[in-house]
């Protein structure tokens, strides 16, 4: 029942690293022949480093398997070497069954010929048989949607037609096992769906299939397994939630407060200096910061100077690095000396989900600032996952207020 | 249970695997082959506005100016045949060749895409531009054949040795276009080379000239550039020229041989690593 369909054992891969190009020059391999010709052409000193080392994994036949791990971790190497675009370094791969791959939709598309033309082409880089094509065909061009533009060339083609028919071909690949590359996230909001939907169809037929992924959403709903790759190596494996709760664990190192208990050595200047900046939910302070969470920032100061006239100000960055809030206490009451608090709150079902750094400014009477800090705190918004109708892709935009909607039908 | 035991086994190690192996992955990717070639006539074909004529146009240009500048001004001899036929014959061939050898220097870099994205036989990738070419020389050799009678050359039985030089320029053309592509891919520069490569090679292969201006004692070194013996072939075979000698033939024969397992042998060395420098 549980044969395996993939073994693999001790694979490594190194590179070049690249301060120089990677490929070489024959004017350079020529001069240095020239210059030391008792010297190997090939003796340069070069830098290494292992972009996998000593991965070692087993997959299940008919399992679904997410690969998951921040970038430059390692996981597309990996599908690269399954996939056999680029050999190993070091270490066996053993693969049972015929193996298709869909690392990027539409490879291999020539702009100049028809949309059926490509499909027969496409087709056959994928390793598909005519006959196998021309059987699959009709499925290919209805899923796609393209019927009206078959004989099309695909320069004409809109990018969201272009990638439909690059996923359907791809998608109608029946090999046993299947190598997926971060293509959930092409095309609009209901084709990403679709494909999912397909995914699902193909994950639970019986096929051994790969994804790799940074939507843990969609790789908890379509895998059994998830393998956890961590610069290079595998750091964990085993059921998808657990993993994947471990994994978002590591990577959120967020600064969510920050303290100082001696004022001789906390920031600041002669006139205020910081003891303590927090962000936490407004309500329940150790849950989770969701879409809907209203969140509570609160700073501490000690005030040096009595008498101070102060206004605050924070400025919200999110992670394209776009000022989502801007806003402050511009009242420049004055302070006496000793500790002050300062708190203000972010209400909920306004933040998108994400990663935000507050921007904190502290400004005298007439607000020029008198001390800031350009990452006071960083902290995550997660999804809350209500409202999505199965949808599991990005929601885009940069706020996410609560928007009433209604129907009605006017007589 | 039986049909898992009889599931597919392959297996992927450092450095490449047995020719054997490579060549059964070829024959298994042949429509491959077929849709690349299909896919750069149609595309090539497409873009350009004289479309097939080009194939047939090329030759024939250049046989106009070689019987111009060598035919009538520098009075070069052609063993006994009219000069322009002489020219063409020789042209045919080596036009073949030429593109072979030009295509494969680019076809890496235009195919460096899906090289990067998806696994199939690299040595598809220098076997295209072979029969991409081949399609042009049928063209150029149905003009051959329909000029043959105007030039008052009938051909004798020895056109049946014809497949055989007609292999030998399909090899050579192989042979040269697997050197180069991997050597492009290796080295970028490379490929600003290749038509300083193409002219110099056009002149040390008697095509402006018959090889009987080469002294004696060179014929055979002379052999070891297998376009010549291609070219001396096709004008014994097609229009009637004296015999080439056995000896520097036999020579070409094993230098295309040579090139050929060299050239497959240095493809494949660095065929697992096309995906990282290209």
């Amino acid at each position: 029942m549980s044969e395996n369909a993939i073994r693999a054992s001790g694979i490594g891969k190194q590179y070049r690293l690249s301060y120089h190009p990677p490929y070489k020059t024959f004017r350079e391999a020529v001069a240095r022949f020239a210059s030391a010709p008792w010297r190997s052409v090939r003796s340069a000193p070069e830098e290494h480093f292992w972009a996998l080392k000593d991965v070692s994994f087993e997959i299940k036949q008919g399992q679904a398997v997410g690969i998951i791990g921040r970038n430059g971790a390692g996981k597309s190497t990996l599908l690269k070497i399954l996939a056999q675009i680029t050999g190993p370094t070091e270490g066996i791969v053993y693969l049972w069954g015929r193996v298709g791959s869909l690392l990027e939709v539409g490879v291999g598309f020539h702009p100049e010929l028809t949309g059926r033309e490509n499909i027969y082409l496409n087709g056959a880089l994928l390793g598909m048989k005519k006959a196998e094509i021309a059987r699959k065909f009709d499925e290919i061009v209805a899923f796609a949607e393209v019927e009206k533009f078959l004989d099309t060339q695909v320069k004409h083609y809109s990018s969201g037609m272009f990638v439909r028919l690059g996923f359907s071909i791809a998608a109608h690949l029946e090999t046993e096992i299947l190598f997926v590359d971060e293509v959930l996230s092409v095309g609009d909001l209901a084709f990403q769906e679709k494909c999912l939907g397909k995914m699902q169809n193909v994950a639970s037929s019986g096929r051994t299939v790969i994804f790799v992924s940074h939507n843990l959403m969609a790789i908890e709903a379509l895998c059994q397994h998830v393998i956890w790759l961590e610069r290079g190596a595998v750091m964990a494996e085993g059921r998808p939630g657990a993993i994947a709760s471990r994994y978002l664990e590591s990577v959120r190192s967020f600064r969510m407060e920050t303290l100082h208990e001696e004022p001789q050595s906390a920031p600041g200047n002669e006139i205020i200096r910081l003891r303590r900046a927090s962000v936490r939910p407004a309500t329940h302070s150790d849950a989770q910061i969701t879409t809907h969470t209203s969140i509570l920032m609160e700073f501490e100061l000690w005030v040096l100077a009595a008498g101070a006239r102060l206004s605050f100000e924070v400025q919200l960055y999110n992670a394209y690095g776009i000022r989502v809030l801007f806003t402050g206490l511009f009242d420049a009451r004055s302070y006496p000396e000793g500790l002050v608090r300062i708190s203000a709150r972010i209400p909920g079902d306004l933040l998108n989900t994400g990663i935000y750094r507050i921007e904190f400014f502290v400004l005298d009477s007439a607000e020029f600032p008198l001390w800031t800090s350009a990452e006071l705190l960083t902290f995550e918004v997660a999804d809350s996952l209500d409202l999505r109708n199965g949808y599991l892709g990005e929601w885009p935009g940069a706020v996410r207020a609560n928007v009433q909607w209604t129907t009605e039908i006017p007589e | 249970m039986a049909e898992q035991n009889d599931r597919m086994l392959k297996v992927i190690r450092p450095g490449a695997d047995r020719i054997g192996v490579e060549f059964s992955r070829l024959r298994e990717y042949r429509e491959l082959l077929f849709f690349l070639v299909w896919r750069d006539l149609k595309v090539r074909y497409k873009q350009t506005a004289l479309g097939v004529t080009w194939a047939v146009l090329q030759p024939l240009a250049t046989m106009v100016v070689f019987s111009v500048v060598f035919g009538r001004l520098a009075k070069i001899p052609s063993d006994g045949v009219p000069y322009p036929i002489f020219a063409y014959c020789a042209l045919v061939p080596w036009q073949m060749f030429a593109f072979a050898l030009t295509e494969s220097s680019n076809s890496m870099m235009q195919n460096q895409y899906l090289i990067s994205k998806i696994y199939f036989p690299r040595l598809i990738v220098p076997l295209t531009p072979v029969f991409t070419a081949m399609v042009d020389f049928l063209l150029a050799f149905a003009l051959l054949i329909a000029m043959m009678p105007f030039y008052g050359v009938v051909p004798k039985l020895t056109i049946l040795l014809l497949p055989v030089f007609l292999l030998l320029v399909v090899l050579t053309s192989f042979a040269v276009g697997v050197w180069v592509s991997a050597l492009t891919a290796e080295y970028r520069d490379i490929r600003y080379t290749i038509p300083f490569l193409v002219q110099s090679w056009m002149f040390v292969t008697p095509i402006a000239y018959p090889s009987s201006l080469v002294p004696q004692k060179w014929r055979m070194l002379y052999g070891l550039n297998p376009m010549t013996s291609v070219v001396e072939g096709f004008r014994w075979v097609l229009l009637g020229t004296p015999a080439p000698p056995l000896m520097p033939m036999l020579v070409s024969g094993l230098a295309v041989v040579v090139i050929l397992c060299g050239g497959v042998m240095h493809f494949r060395r660095l065929e697992s690593t096309f995906a990282d420098v290209l």
